[in-house]
């Protein structure tokens, strides 16, 4: 969170600065901001109360239950497929990952489960086309899908 | 007017009737999802204005030529480690890196360069590092971040070695297309 408080205080100087220097273009810039904010709005919106929806389909026990410590690479899989799908924001995440831990998932597959959740995004997929085309953004999310089973292994060796 | 805004916010209108319906039907998940899409409504408005403010920003003060030198085709290795220090060092979720991209195509950013910014963007984030750190421990971060580094880049020179040069072409023209 202090982050995003670093963030606007640069965003802070430099609008400052910027006023200083030049009032029109600072409006300009201002602007520029709120168009491309309120452009993709309805898109972030939509995208937030889906992965509320979504989330609200999981449970802890449930999760644990499916991607166990036995679960070998189906487990892997389904803790991919999970992450896919589920855009959680990353405070919770990570208390999440551990909750899970806790209950008997296992790390490789908690692995899979972190990696998709960051780097694979089924929900936002509409927005990533619009800017990145369909192609890029179906070959980059699918690549990502499968980098999370490398992690998986990885992780796997390195806890072993 | 009035017709396009209504379009544009349909999907929207319909995830929420979910949500009701959700409320309605099933208290106690809809209760979760409730809950949920309102912390992520919160994340998304305390961390997006500053993040947009610099875009407009970079949009109106940084010329083309500069950024063409620092980051376009041609940026070499400078270009690759500024990518993944402007994606490291970001905050918010990955759908906030989006619009960005637009701007990073208008101003000349290579592509290659851009996707390195989201796939660091996505998964090399400082402070979400730093949490995975305290909550999952020293071992399993560090095994993913020292995966991720590479990964990103190998990834990035993969989509780039599969996408024809005159797909990239169309997709800059596009975000020339929607700079007002």
């Amino acid at each position: 969170m202090s982050f995003t408080y670093i963030f606007y205080a640069i965003a802070a100087i430099l609008l400052v600065v910027s006023a200083i220097k030049d009032r029109q273009k600072t409006k300009r810039a201002l602007l520029k901001a709120w168009k491309a904010f309120e452009n993709i709005l309805p898109q972030f919106l939509s995208i937030i109360v889906l992965a509320g929806i979504l989330l609200a389909f999981l449970n802890p026990q449930l999760i644990s239950q499916i991607i166990g410590r036995q679960s070998g690479w189906l487990g892997v899989t389904g803790a991919a497929l999970v992450g896919s799908v589920t855009l959680i924001p990353g405070f919770i995440a990570f208390p999440l990952a551990a909750l899970l831990l806790q209950n008997g998932a296992g790390t490789s597959q908690i692995g899979a489960f972190i990696s998709s959740l960051m780097m694979v995004g089924v929900v936002t997929l509409p927005v990533e086309i619009r800017f990145l085309g369909r192609k890029v953004a179906l070959f980059r999310n699918l690549l990502a899908f499968v980098f999370s089973f490398l992690v998986a292994l990885v992780i796997g060796i390195v806890y072993a | 007017m009035k017709m396009k805004w209504l379009r544009r916010y349909l999907f929207f209108a319909v995830m929420v009737l979910g949500l009701g319906a959700l409320i309605l039907l099933r208290p106690t998940m809809g209760r979760k999802a409730w809950d949920v899409t309102l912390y992520s409504l919160k994340e998304m408005l305390l961390v997006i204005p500053p993040i947009f403010v610099l875009l407009g920003l970079l949009d109106v003060w940084v010329p083309r030529e500069k950024m063409i030198r620092f980051m376009g085709e041609g940026s070499g290795l400078r270009g690759i480690l500024l990518a993944y220090f402007l994606g490291a060092a970001a905050a918010g979720p990955l759908y906030a890196a989006f619009p960005i991209v637009g701007v990073f195509m208008r101003k000349g950013v290579s592509f290659r360069n851009i996707l390195i910014f989201v796939g660091a963007w996505s998964t090399l984030k400082i402070p979400m590092f730093l949490f995975e750190l305290s909550s999952m421990g020293m071992r399993f971060a560090l095994t993913r971040l020292l995966l991720d580094i590479p990964g990103i880049l190998l990834m990035s020179l993969a989509l780039l070695a599969i996408l024809p040069a005159a797909e990239v072409q169309a997709l800059y023209a596009k975000a020339e297309e929607t700079n007002e």
